[in-house]
């Protein structure tokens, strides 16, 4: 039957769409423990503006996602909440990094750098997806990626070419991330087929990363960590054991009390 | 380790979307003048507030006494024929 490669194509679609939500929001949700703990009121109102960019791209693609479900799914449609409240650990498919702890400020600085420093070479191509819808969450979303980038670059060369303590911090901090920014270019299942144009090939936007990222720690007259083993698993929902604490406590509310509303 | 001590305090001016001179908006603490001006659009300009910053270390700004406001500012207050309203307008002179 014809229709099923669409079937197909439509849950990689799906997936797809899903693993995008998903790193914003756990991404997001993360950074937003930071609020009314951030070193400096300025950083505290910084980083939680970063937070809710990256929350308001995550229920971008989660309503996209629920919309391309619901084509199949007669009986009862799903919303954004269902998908970002009522699945468990291994359905989520956002990439490790995005769940690690926010450990100290260069630890949070890394990871922002990092993540952002991904997502921004890669909305740069989902920009030119054959997917209309995708295409333009990336165009809205690369802006304040963009920005993103910059304030967390400042701070890696702020904190590396800072004081003794503030380079051992963020030296620590790059070591312990750096085998997390393997997966973000090993395509998934559901990411492996490009016929139709629609996914971007990570793999194609690992030299423009590592050069940025090669590019600011030597700002910050840092050298990065060479041949280390990565980890991997995030997007196919095998997880660290930090994503089950994250969803217990964001997901409390909806279990307990289902379709809460305010 | 007291952050502020290290920090400097810088005022803010913001330029809004309508308004063509940049106001005092407020002011805030950074190590330079890049974290001023980032710490800035982060504070002031999250509502749409703004569309260019000005920032301005603080020491660098000198400011009437307080002491001095009676002999500042106090001799114009009957000086009224310094307002442009003592002028017969013509007719045809809308709007002034």
């Amino acid at each position: 039957m014809d229709s099923k490669p669409t079937n197909i194509d439509k849950s990689y679609l799906a997936d797809y769409t899903l693993h995008l939500a998903d790193s914003s929001l756990i991404m997001g949700h993360r950074l937003s423990e930071w609020t009314g703990h951030g070193p400096m009121i300025e950083q505290d109102i910084a980083i939680s503006n970063i937070a809710l960019d990256l929350i308001g791209q995550a229920r971008n693609f989660y309503q996209y996602a629920a919309e391309i479900i619901n084509l199949e799914n007669t009986e009862k449609k799903i919303t954004e909440d269902d998908l970002a409240y009522l699945r468990d650990t291994f359905e989520f498919k956002n990439f490790l990094i995005t769940e690690l702890p926010n450990g100290d400020w260069a630890q949070t600085i890394g990871k922002i750098f990092f993540f952002s420093t991904w997502q921004f070479y890669f909305y740069q191509k989902l920009i030119y997806s054959s997917d209309k819808q995708l295409s333009a969450i990336a165009d809205k979303s690369l802006k304040e990626v963009t920005y993103h980038v910059k304030w967390s670059s400042d701070w890696v060369m702020r904190l590396g070419d800072g004081t003794d303590e503030s380079r051992k911090r963020l030296v620590t901090a790059i070591e312990y991330l750096w085998p997390y920014t393997g997966e973000m270019f090993v395509p998934a299942e559901f990411e492996s087929n490009n016929e139709d144009q629609v996914n971007v090939d990570v793999s194609s936007i690992k030299k423009d990363w590592h050069d940025k990222v090669s590019c600011v720690s030597a700002e910050a007259t840092l050298a990065l960590p060479t041949n280390t083993w990565m980890q991997s698993g995030g997007k196919k929902g095998i997880h660290t054991e930090h994503l089950g604490y994250i969803l217990a406590e964001m997901q409390y509310l909806q279990r307990t009390y289902p379709g809460l509303e305010w | 380790m007291d952050q502020k001590k290290e920090e400097p305090l810088w005022e803010v001016f913001i330029r809004s979307r309508q308004g063509l001179e940049h106001k005092h908006a407020g002011s805030l603490h950074a190590a330079d003048a890049q974290m001023a001006i980032e710490n800035a659009r982060d504070v002031y300009t999250r509502r749409m507030e703004g569309v260019s910053i000005w920032v301005v270390e603080s020491k660098y700004i000198h400011a009437t006494n307080p002491d001095e406001a009676e002999s500042f500012f106090e001799p114009a207050n009957d000086k009224i024929y310094r307002h442009p309203t003592f002028y017969d307008l013509p007719d045809e002179l809308k709007y002034m």
